[in-house]
């Protein structure tokens, strides 16, 4: 990432009134945004849609995925919309066709990195993986598949991991950590070879810092992590309960 | 030197086959064997997934006959679990079991198999299809487009899809049967009971015609595996092993179906990824068997509803000291089976059960093994699974209803080819006929092959007297 990025804090919404306003354009349209504030977020304030996959409100941004990539146009540059705070004066697009074919490539990549078979998935119809790639008209893969050999790991007593359908977005890891306070999950390797693993890479079921609580799974966008006992297409994931919490725990309403 | 003629592939059945036919030095057919050409694959991976996951794992094994893969497996899986499945969910399964059976049949005995009936075997091969069927005979031709409409009509009522629905659950199935739909399937039962009776009687008037293909067309003593209810009668989903003998001597009765390996062991043949079965108290390849729709009304007391019944007791009435031999007469108990599935699927629908809302037993894996057995359409189906402590596949054979009739296919190919071959140049009506004894069977050859065999693909060069010459493997 260049160093000199401005990047946002580890909060993705900004409270403070008396914070600089920018006024830049997304699409041509004229916005303002106080300073600190992602392009994401302003452009959703806007209800400017930029389609995401790692990124999640409530938890912090991370700009792993490289979906929500946006053209700055003077400088002609792809920048990741979660984690960009956007320039006065920037003139930013959403949907050029340079930003539009990068996310399919990106997600071309995501798809031949893994075994992800829809039709026979637990989160098939209820898959942001998949409803992404049906956006974006994705129809073929132009990159061979890699069939990696990965194992389940059903050894929880309430939940399976399968890092077949894993995309790496560390959603599990973020929410782990950051709301739930028990950091179980975390990542191994490096760049392709990387994997999520509980504690020190031991089978989930056996870890000592899992509380079971579930967040993991519900923030999961894929079938990577689901509830044990799930037939095909069965499972649908609950993701409102966290800026409920995350409400909860800023304005301390407990 | 010996001569070899092949037909490849073979029109009008599901999946991909071919034929060889081996003459000997004086011209005389000596041999012909069907060759399964293609490899699935599902034993080996299905290995380390869920077995929660399994029934819709192994409906993609088929497109026509998904909801029998999902039969076996949510047996299979119910005895992981070790659940009582409830009643309703029992009774919910079979009826979509009904309607499965309905499309399958209508599809094998109207689009793949009334051309050569309604045609002839020897008419232009260019109109011996459904095509050519609509042209003869519109309305014959709209009946079974009809039929198999309200077979796959009463699949997607009951699971809201006609192909790989994700319906039918380890522990049952996972909606309750919505009530808005039990007039409409009760509506469209009548006209499937119409068809299938034109059916039956255009049937029984073209046999004369036949008389040649009758004789030919696997007709030989053989066992004959299927399932029977405890009474003996015709049973699909909950019924266990009976095999009759060619005499009609009951030779294994009320076999409880997780005991199959003490009855059943397959063999593995070079020239085919299809593996043959066999009846292993008579070793192979005597202990050859046949299932399927045939198979089964020759091996049951009979049928529990009244017009299947009469049916049943005129179609036994062919042979009737023994089992009907010859595989030409599946067409006929197609037939009967369709009609058993519509006057089912009326009776099931005036059952109460089926709208109760209990309809899934939950549970974690209990036990390691789990053996689902059930008729398809094709034949008796097995799905046998181990599972680990956490409920990981480790283990899986599926013996596919094809399967089973592999020994039987050869020798119904050699009879044809011993009849209809003469010389070194493949006639076209004996080209048909090769294939329509295969057809006969209704084989899904696609279903039917599973594991990694260790010799499939080998072609080899065979002099008449049996000396290899040659071999690729």
């Amino acid at each position: 990432m260049n160093p000199s990025a401005n990047l946002p804090p580890r909060q993705a919404t900004v409270n403070d009134a008396l914070s600089r306003i920018l006024t830049f354009k997304i699409n041509d349209r004229d916005v303002s945004a106080r300073d600190g504030e992602t392009i994401l977020s302003v452009a959703s304030r806007y209800n400017i849609k930029i389609p995401t996959l790692c990124h999640l409100d409530g938890l912090s941004p991370y700009g792993g995925c490289r979906i929500c990539v946006v053209e700055l146009k003077q400088s002609g540059k792809l920048v990741p919309a979660c984690i960009t705070c956007p320039q006065e004066g920037a003139e930013i697009l959403t949907h050029s066709q340079r930003v539009v074919e990068s996310r399919k490539k990106i997600l071309e990549l995501i798809f031949s990195e893994r075994n992800h078979v829809c039709a026979v998935c637990v989160s098939n119809g209820h898959c942001e993986l998949q409803q992404l790639a049906t956006d974006l008209g994705l129809t073929h893969i132009h990159y061979a598949y890699r069939y990696p050999h990965l194992a389940v790991d059903a050894s929880h007593h309430r939940f399976v991991l399968d890092p077949n359908r894993c995309v790496l977005c560390l959603r599990c890891v973020r929410v782990c950590a950051e709301i739930e306070g028990a950091h179980t999950w975390d990542v191994m390797g490096r760049g392709i070879s990387s994997q999520i693993i509980a504690d020190l890479n031991q089978p989930w079921g056996s870890s000592p810092t899992c509380t079971s609580c579930g967040k993991c799974v519900q923030v999961c966008p894929t079938g990577a992590l689901s509830e044990k006992g799930k037939s095909v297409a069965e499972m649908v994931k609950n993701q409102e309960f966290l800026p409920y919490l995350q409400e909860m725990r800023d304005k301390k309403h407990y | 030197m010996g001569q070899q003629i092949v037909i490849e592939p073979i029109s009008r059945i599901e999946g991909h086959g071919k034929i060889t036919v081996t003459l000997n030095e004086q011209g005389e057919v000596a041999d012909a064997k069907l060759h399964v050409t293609q490899l699935r694959g599902f034993e080996k991976f299905c290995e380390g997934r869920p077995f929660t996951e399994m029934v819709s794992l192994v409906e993609r094994i088929c497109g026509i006959c998904p909801i029998s893969h999902s039969m076996a497996s949510s047996k299979a899986c119910d005895q992981i679990m070790g659940v009582r499945v409830p009643d309703a969910a029992l009774k919910l399964r079979k009826m979509i079991n009904f309607g499965a059976f309905i499309q399958s049949h209508a599809l094998s005995f109207f689009y793949l198999s009334s051309p050569d009936l309604l045609l002839g075997m020897d008419a232009e091969p260019e109109q011996r299809n459904i095509f050519g069927v609509l042209k003869a005979d519109p309305v014959f031709a709209n009946d079974g487009i009809r039929l198999r409409q309200i077979g796959q009509q009463v699949v997607e009522w009951l699971a809201g899809k006609r192909i790989h629905p994700s319906w039918v659950v380890p522990g049952g199935v996972n909606k309750p049967f919505n009530a808005a739909f039990k007039d409409d399937i009760q509506a469209i039962l009548p006209e499937g009971v119409e068809i299938v009776q034109r059916a039956l009687t255009f049937f029984k008037q073209s046999i004369g015609k036949f008389g040649e293909e009758i004789q030919t067309f696997a007709n030989f003593p053989s066992l004959f595996l299927g399932l029977v209810d405890q009474d003996g009668m015709l049973e699909y989903v909950d019924g266990r092993l009976r095999f009759v003998d060619a005499a009609g001597n009951t030779i294994a009765d009320q076999v409880d179906p997780a005991a199959y390996q003490e009855y059943i062991a397959e063999a593995v043949e070079s020239y085919s990824y299809l593996k043959s079965p066999y009846y292993k108290p008579l070793g192979y390849p005597e202990g050859m068997y046949r299932v399927g729709p045939a198979a089964r009304l020759n091996v049951c007391n009979g049928i529990t509803t009244p017009l299947a019944n009469k049916e049943w007791a005129e179609f036994r009435n062919l042979a009737p000291k023994g089992p009907v031999l010859s595989s030409f007469f599946n067409h006929h108990a197609r037939l009967i089976e369709i009609l058993y599935g519509l006057e089912m699927l009326d009776l099931l629908l005036k059952d109460e059960d089926i709208l109760d809302q209990n309809i899934r037993a939950i549970a974690e894996p209990n036990f390691q093994e789990g053996i689902g057995v059930v008729e398809a359409p094709r034949g008796t189906l097995f799905h046998h699974y181990k599972v680990d402590d956490n409920g990981l596949m480790t283990w899986l054979n599926l013996i596919v209803a094809t399967g089973n009739n592999n020994l039987a296919m050869n020798r119904g190919l050699l009879q044809v080819a011993q009849h209809f071959v003469h010389g070194n140049k493949l006639t076209d009506p004996a080209i048909n006929r090769l294939q329509a004894v295969i057809r006969a069977f209704d084989p899904c050859l696609s279903c039917s092959t599973h594991c990694l065999g260790t010799k499939g693909g080998a072609i080899q060069l065979l002099a008449a007297d049996g000396e290899l010459l040659d071999e690729v493997s």
